[in-house]
């Protein structure tokens, strides 16, 4: 029997249709937009002005605070200007957009293709280096690395474990990373196991991908205290609580972080950008995302700098198709509808996903039956019904002791309910109020 | 760009289940057992399902339009559920009106004065039974013989289902070891060779249509276990205790409607508990209730008060067993 996490869990059809497809060069575009706002946590602080010239690699937006990160420019060329344009997000955000010249690497960036396995850095300078090279959470929640890497006093961390389990439907960048990049993932793999102080570390990869469990698992032997794990196929595996349980069977108390097991969770895409930054002295202003949808022509996934737009990574698989009902930023279970394609690609963009119309229309609401399927799916054991009810109601205290709090808002309640009602959506309205309730008691 | 694009939250994606979808699964599964009651019952078993579902249909329509000015929703299949269920619990000779009566009874006061289907407390079929039941006392235990198809229909000949049979036997005083000998042996019960409700005869059948649902994952197995377990333990009990007054857990199992009262009337899902443990717990009280009324009770058989009752305490259960939370228990 294969692992897998405790509570619920659904398994929606994978369509992973750009699996095999392996990992190619976007062109650098004629000008980038580069927020300032990547991460969780607090935007950065713009550091240059128009007309600067910068090159690839060079720090134009400093971290503002410990929960925040750097940004690099992902081009050289001129800063034409810091104002705001719209996100992802929908929303408009400072950015910072540079005309591209050339293609000019700052002279410390290690640009040779060697794989460096010796680590030779410190414990503490390998955190420091990660901050210092703006990482974030690849996986999509962009939480920024360094600070998940400093254990707070009193907590010890036992193992870490690498996420590469890529549950979402349709996203194959973490596959291609780990089939064209394995090596580099061990070795950052180790990295972070040096910078956490952990003799283990376990890389849970679901078994829908068997060539890149081989791949990895052959090259494991060479790389000490570092473990596949393949886990069954089963959404959201990827989630951090969920992971954990399933790769070590610990379950994380309501409201407390990991390290409260004493794991630490990184993504695969994060061991790989840890990599470079250690090794090869190079920041994070490029990252691999995937582009697809059934109607789109080429399914792909591309190695992309930051700042680019998305409209680009459209064209380079054959463009928007005609159908196209819905943009999503992520995959079909948590990712977010985009209202355009003119928005720049982020750190936290790891796929496009286009879905035809027919798709994307919800079908009609019905009354619930009361059939208790959200319950069983809920991988938090939650009762989504309850929680929607709750949340139409305005019942904040109810909710609150229902532990509406502890929705990773998966949306497999919602995925899987017969009478299409729009459970996560109330829920997450609840979860607003009962978070703004719950801090201003404080 | 010139193509409109829709926003909308995640999950953008839906698994393309339905309510419809659940409903014909539910029907589906029933049509072994419905099969088998028109080869025992024959023309009065097709007369008294088609009845029941068209008039089970016909009331909903009149007052889901007429009473609650709605636009009438009868492609959820639900109607035809109850149709079939109200069929299945009543004798294959009962009279048409009296049909008629059941379905307005189940759909008008069991389901819509409620609010319509996901708002009634008791299961409709049932409402509609156990008030033919306690009205029509005559004509709803009147069983006819399982004689194999015929065109009989109010003149078939009749019997009494074997746990009448042990009943009236146990109150004359005759040892139960006697009284076996004019039950059918269990191959029969199994196969529904003995009198009864239209759609409880057929063990077999019924358990066919439970292996579908399970497979099929429209039910979970919690509450047929629940009640299927606790009726054997609870008569088994009793069985060890005092062989010559009690009947065995295989007979409990097999006759009267336990059978399909574990495996399609308690699991409707309106009714049943929405957790897992809720369902164990009220899978348990069924099983105890039917015992108790079946073995101490003024009826013969037990099932259908049995699961109103619990369907009575299905909104408590549901308050106060929560299902186990991630990350809940940790020492």
């Amino acid at each position: 029997m294969l692992k897998t996490f405790s509570l619920g869990g659904i398994h929606p059809a994978e369509n992973k249709l750009s699996a095999s497809s392996a990992i190619q060069v976007l062109p650098i575009p004629e000008t980038v937009s580069i927020p300032i706002s990547q991460h969780i946590g607090a935007p950065a602080t713009p550091i240059v002005k128009k007309n600067d010239e910068v090159k690839v690699g060079q720090l134009i937006a400093k971290s503002s605070g410990f929960v925040s990160a750097n940004i690099h420019s992902s081009v050289s060329g001129t800063v034409f200007k810091v104002d705001e344009i719209m996100d992802a997000s929908g929303f408009r955000r400072t950015s910072i957009i540079i005309k591209v010249n050339g293609d000019e690497w700052m002279e410390t960036i290690d640009r040779s293709a060697d794989l460096v396995k010796e680590i030779s850095a410190s414990k503490e300078e390998i955190v420091k280096k990660i901050a210092e090279a703006g990482i974030v959470g690849l996986g999509g929640a962009t939480f920024p690395a360094h600070v998940k890497l400093s254990v707070p006093p009193g907590k010890t961390a036992e193992v870490l474990i690498i996420n590469a389990v890529e549950c979402e439907p349709y996203l194959t960048s973490d596959h291609r990373v780990m089939l064209e990049k394995g090596d580099e993932v061990l070795v950052g793999t180790q990295i972070l196991m040096k910078a956490l102080g952990v003799n283990k570390a376990i890389i849970g990869i679901e078994n829908n991908k068997p060539d890149a469990i081989a791949h990895l698992t052959s090259l494991a032997a060479n790389y000490q205290g570092v473990e596949i794990c393949p886990l069954k196929t089963q959404y959201p595996q990827g989630g951090e609580k969920q992971l954990i349980s399933a790769t070590i069977k610990r379950e994380i108390p309501s409201g407390t972080l990991p390290i409260e097991v004493g794991a630490v969770v990184q993504n695969v895409g994060t061991a790989l950008a840890v990599y470079e930054a250690i090794q090869k002295n190079k920041p994070l202003f490029e990252r691999v995302a995937t582009i697809t949808g059934k109607s789109l022509k080429n399914p792909s996934n591309w190695k992309f700098r930051i700042g680019t737009q998305a409209k680009d990574l459209i064209d380079a698989a054959g463009g928007l198709p005609e159908d196209t009902g819905k943009i999503v930023g992520g995959g079909p279970m948590m990712g977010k509808a985009l209202t355009t394609v003119d928005i720049p690609l982020t750190k936290g963009s790891s796929g496009l996903l286009l879905l035809p119309r027919e798709e994307a229309v919800r079908k009609e609401s019905k009354p619930c039956i009361r059939c208790g399927k959200c319950i069983s799916v809920c991988p938090m054991g939650l009762e989504p019904f309850l929680l929607m009810v709750l949340a139409d109601k305005k019942e904040y205290d109810r909710l609150e002791s229902d532990a509406v709090m502890d929705c990773i808002e998966c949306g497999s309640c919602s995925f899987t309910c017969p009478a299409n009602r729009p459970l996560l959506d109330y829920i997450r309205l609840g979860k607003g109020k009962v978070g703004q309730i719950m801090r201003s008691r404080k | 760009m010139n193509t409109k694009v829709l926003i909308a939250p995640s999950p953008h994606v839906h698994s393309g289940d339905s309510i419809q979808k659940n409903m014909y699964g539910v029907v589906f599964a029933m049509l072994p057992a419905l099969i088998f009651s028109f080869v025992y019952f024959g023309l009065g078993a097709i007369i008294v399902t088609l009845t029941a579902v068209a008039s089970c249909y016909l009331f909903e329509f009149l007052i889901t339009k007429y009473l609650l000015k709605r636009v009438p929703t009868l492609n959820d299949g639900s109607a035809l559920i109850t149709g079939i269920l109200l069929a299945f619990n009543v004798p294959s000779n009962l009279p048409i009106w009296i049909i008629l009566i059941g379905a307005l009874v189940a759909i008008g006061i069991g389901k819509m004065t409620f609010g319509g289907l996901g708002n009634n407390v008791f299961n409709p079929a049932l409402v509609g039974r156990v008030f033919l039941l306690i009205s029509f006392p005559v004509q709803m235990t009147s069983w006819p013989k399982p004689l194999g198809f015929d065109t009989a229909y109010f003149d078939a000949e009749t019997g009494a289902t074997p746990l009448a049979l042990i009943k009236e036997g146990l109150k004359k005083g005759e040892p139960l070891s006697q009284l076996m000998h004019d039950v059918p042996s269990n191959i029969d019960l199994l196969m529904g060779n003995m009198g009864g409700s239209m759609g409880e005869v057929a063990g077999v059948a019924l358990l066919l249509g439970l292996l579908y649902m399970l497979f099929k994952k429209i039910i979970s197995w919690h509450i047929p276990v629940a009640v299927l377990g606790t009726v054997a333990i609870f008569s088994g009990i009793l069985h060890m205790a005092s062989p010559e007054a009690y009947a065995g857990p295989l007979f409990h199992i097999l006759t009267g409607g336990l059978l399909l009262g574990a495996i399609f009337m308690a699991t409707d899902y309106v009714t049943s508990p929405m957790s897992n443990k809720g369902m164990i717990i009220y899978g348990i009280g069924i099983g105890v209730l039917t015992v108790v009324i079946r073995v101490f009770g003024a009826y013969p058989e037990g099932v259908s008060f049995a699961i109103l009752i619990m369907n009575a305490f299905v909104p408590l259960i549901n308050v106060y067993v929560k299902p186990k939370r991630f990350g809940e228990k940790r020492k």
